[in-house]
């Protein structure tokens, strides 16, 4: 397949960065978005250039590092799926890609295509934990979890934290992420006891970063594990809720 | 009452107070729609209606006193939506400095994308709509006559482009309700499995049945149905 790619590049945090145009005419459809930019970087390193960073891991949709904005969608165009598990099969001969970082005010670039996604750790860090005693592991039938419940609590558990969601959103805001986090310890009895203060401090330190939901619905459109914007609507309860408590 | 300013300080405190105001705004534009196609039924049934309003809750109320709740409520409801809109909207503009090259956009219907500058002209509506029919002001309305509903809302649907305003500003209140309505029950946490499929469908009706039937009043009397 032969490519253009205008691809975001940025030395370090201070500077300005602009797109920089690569043509490709080898690549493979089976090769992965991440392989294709892979290769492209091994010839930038012959040629003496600096490569192209992008952040990586698993490679299989698991670990939510990887992440950019491909054609104005985060992680490109397929539904469902994460950067990693994009293949260049997606894409059509002689198409031209054009590749951004994720851009939030809570997400500073540090260089190309790396963003700095620590605010996330901070939310969690607010109340994404249930506080137990320390020791053997307690026996995992003695609290009984009706099957609805934990199904939901899975399907919110599922989110990778990977910022799709905050990339997407033309306010910006991070509901999906912070509500998936909430929901999943909501839905659960080990959750329960703290609840209402998670959802105090979870959402206090994410309006402190990032915008305000219009309910657009897309961040679940481009989420790689298609978290529901239902999610959205249990944390808005749970923290209404806790203004009364 | 701390609590309320606490909760309203918080942006899903704003997004809730939205909503409320927004529901109520919703029960206003129904409840003022259905009123008004009173004018259907002749003069003297209309002004009768006009009349009613004024006295409603008599004894308890003085005249006019009931109305006269309702704009202080349905002001404050006003200013409420407006405000929280207007901070949600700045922290969402700061919330992305740097903008996209491209951005494409995924789900979001139109109606979710025309929120706030339909919101806009809305307002701006609303006043020309109260300088129209309540203030009766002489650039709006030149051959008002106060006290007189029925004769002032034929003369002021006489003339097209009158008519125009009202079409565009009620199609523009569809878009708004379709979305806004949807969205309350977002904001409020009002989902569950078995009425989450009933949402939007309770959106699009409310947004078609206000908008219609504000549309029929207008274009009924520009084409002479009444009179
Ligand atoms: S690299 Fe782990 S999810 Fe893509």
């Amino acid at each position: 397949m032969r490519l253009k790619l205008h691809i975001w590049r940025q030395k370090n945090a201070n500077d300005g960065g602009s797109f920089a145009t690569y043509a490709r005419d080898d690549v493979s459809p089976d090769m992965s978005f991440l392989e294709m930019l892979d290769v492209l970087n091994e010839e930038l390193i012959e040629s003496g250039e600096e490569p192209v960073a992008f952040d990586h891991d698993c490679r299989e949709g698991i670990c939510g590092s990887c992440g950019v904005m491909i054609n104005g969608s985060a992680h490109g165009p397929e539904s469902g799926t994460a950067t990693c598990q994009l293949h260049m099969r997606k894409f059509r001969d002689g198409d031209e890609i054009r590749v951004e970082p994720f851009r939030s005010r809570a997400f500073p670039i540090l260089k190309d295509l790396v963003v700095d996604r620590s605010p996330f750790d901070e939310i969690i860090g607010a109340g994404g934990y249930i506080s137990v005693n320390t020791g053997s592991a307690p026996e995992a039938n003695l609290i009984p979890v009706p099957r609805d419940d934990a199904e939901r609590a899975m399907d919110a558990a599922e989110c990778i934290g990977c910022g799709a969601c905050v990339a997407q959103c033309p306010n910006g805001a991070a509901q999906l992420f912070t509500s998936a986090k909430i929901s999943h310890l909501a839905e659960l009895p080990q959750g329960r006891p703290e609840r209402f203060a998670r959802a105090t401090k979870m959402v206090e330190v994410m309006e402190s970063y990032f915008g305000s939901c219009t309910n657009f619905a897309e961040c679940e459109a481009v989420c790689p594990k298609g978290i529901s914007i239902d999610f959205i609507a249990q944390m808005n309860r749970e923290y209404l809720r806790s203004r009364f408590k | 009452m701390s609590w309320i300013g606490k909760t309203y300080g918080s942006a899903l405190g704003k997004k809730a107070a939205m909503a409320l105001s927004g529901l109520l705004l919703v029960g206003f534009v129904l409840g003022h729609m259905a009123g008004n196609l009173k004018a259907f039924l002749g003069a003297e049934k209309y002004n009768g209606y006009a009349d009613w309003l004024r006295e409603m809750g008599s004894p308890l109320l003085p005249h006019n006193g009931a109305l006269w709740i309702a704009r202080v409520v349905l002001l404050g409801a006003v200013l409420v939506h407006i405000h929280s809109a207007w901070s949600l909207t700045r922290l969402s503009r700061k919330a992305r400095p740097k903008r996209y090259y491209t951005l494409t956009a995924q789900q979001a219907t139109y109606a979710s994308r025309t929120m706030r500058w339909g919101g806009v002209i809305i307002l701006l509506f609303v006043l020309y709509h109260l300088a129209h029919f309540t203030w009766g002001m002489s650039w709006a309305h030149p051959d008002f006559e106060p006290g007189n509903v029925h004769r002032n809302f034929v003369e002021g649907f006489r003339v097209w482009w009158v008519v125009a305003i009202y079409v565009v500003a009620q199609v523009a209140l569809g878009f708004h309700l379709f979305h806004g309505f949807w969205s309350a029950f977002q904001t409020l946490g009002l989902n569950h499995e078995r009425v989450n499929a009933w949402r939007r469908p309770l959106a699009l009706s409310i947004a078609l049945v206000v908008s219609l039937g504000n549309i029929s009043l207008a274009v009924s009397v520009l084409m002479g149905w009444v009179s």
